[in-house]
């Protein structure tokens, strides 16, 4: 049962992947990013990482695509020329990523990884608890950094954006 | 039958290439843009497995923190990329050469 939710889980998320790569319109490929965001958080829902997949459902699916489709329609690619890539760049691109996949594969296949050693315990990222406990003791840090960097990016978001805007409607 | 950490890994990995090959191949920014985010996402995905494996919460927490990094990065990516598109009326990278020469 596990392993036939695994097999669809992954066929989905590798299918619409490749949506987003091979889709010529941009709306297309935001959507597929969306069903392969969802594929993604089954998996993780089978990993009993309950809270992340909430979380990569709202954040992901709910504001970054949102945010992707609200740019693609302001911006209006809908006319471009998608696919028109030169012969040695599409080769390069192939070569690249079958080099990656054929290396991660065989490192996969001689290099068996062996399941930790506690395997049989009980889920830890289902318990937002725990999960809580450890973002407020030992990752206390990085999560006032992460704070801080949210606010820096919203900043600079703001400031991106009236800075071109005011330079090219001066009053 | 439960399914491997050979499994997710190796899944993790084709995804991973799978937007690495969109980042390559495509020449709208906005779509390179995504492909990004989903090398990102299969990061997570190997994190995730791993800290399951493993009987730890540690790569959860990391997802966690990938997470807030990638919606920031986001945010001002498409800010670039909108305010790059009111002065140069394009998205296209093969248009945006004025660093290369």
């Amino acid at each position: 049962m596990d392993q036939i939710a695994f097999i669809s889980l992954s066929v989905l998320a590798l299918a619409s992947a490749l949506g987003v790569v091979l889709s010529k319109n941009a709306v297309n490929g935001a959507m597929c990013l969306l069903l392969c965001l969802a594929g993604i958080a089954g998996l993780f829902v089978q990993l009993h990482a309950y809270f992340l997949a909430f979380i990569l459902v709202w954040v992901y699916a709910g504001a970054v695509v949102a945010l992707f489709l609200f740019i693609v329609m302001l911006l209006d690619m809908q006319g471009g020329r998608p696919w028109r890539f030169r012969a040695a760049q599409a080769f390069a691109g192939f070569m690249a990523a079958a080099l990656l996949l054929v290396g991660l594969d065989l490192l996969a296949v001689r290099g068996r990884l062996g399941a930790g050693p506690n395997v049989g315990q009980a889920a830890v990222g289902s318990s937002l608890k725990l999960y809580a406990y450890q973002l407020f003791t030992t990752y206390l840090l990085p999560v006032q950094v992460m704070g801080f960097l949210l606010l820096i990016a919203m900043l600079g978001v703001i400031v991106i954006s009236r800075r071109i805007g005011g330079a090219e409607d001066s009053r | 039958m439960k399914p491997s950490l050979d499994a997710y890994v190796l899944l993790s990995a084709a995804l991973f290439a799978i937007g690495f090959l969109g980042v390559l191949v495509r020449r709208n920014t906005l779509v390179i843009y995504m492909c990004l985010e989903l090398m990102l996402v299969a990061a997570t995905l190997a994190l995730v497995a791993f800290s399951r494996f493993n009987g730890t919460e540690d790569g959860d927490v990391f997802v966690f923190f990938i997470l807030t990094v990638a919606a920031a990065e986001v945010a001002v990516g498409l800010a670039i990329i909108v305010a790059l598109f009111r002065a140069r009326q394009t998205v296209e990278v093969d248009r945006l050469d004025s660093m290369k020469h």
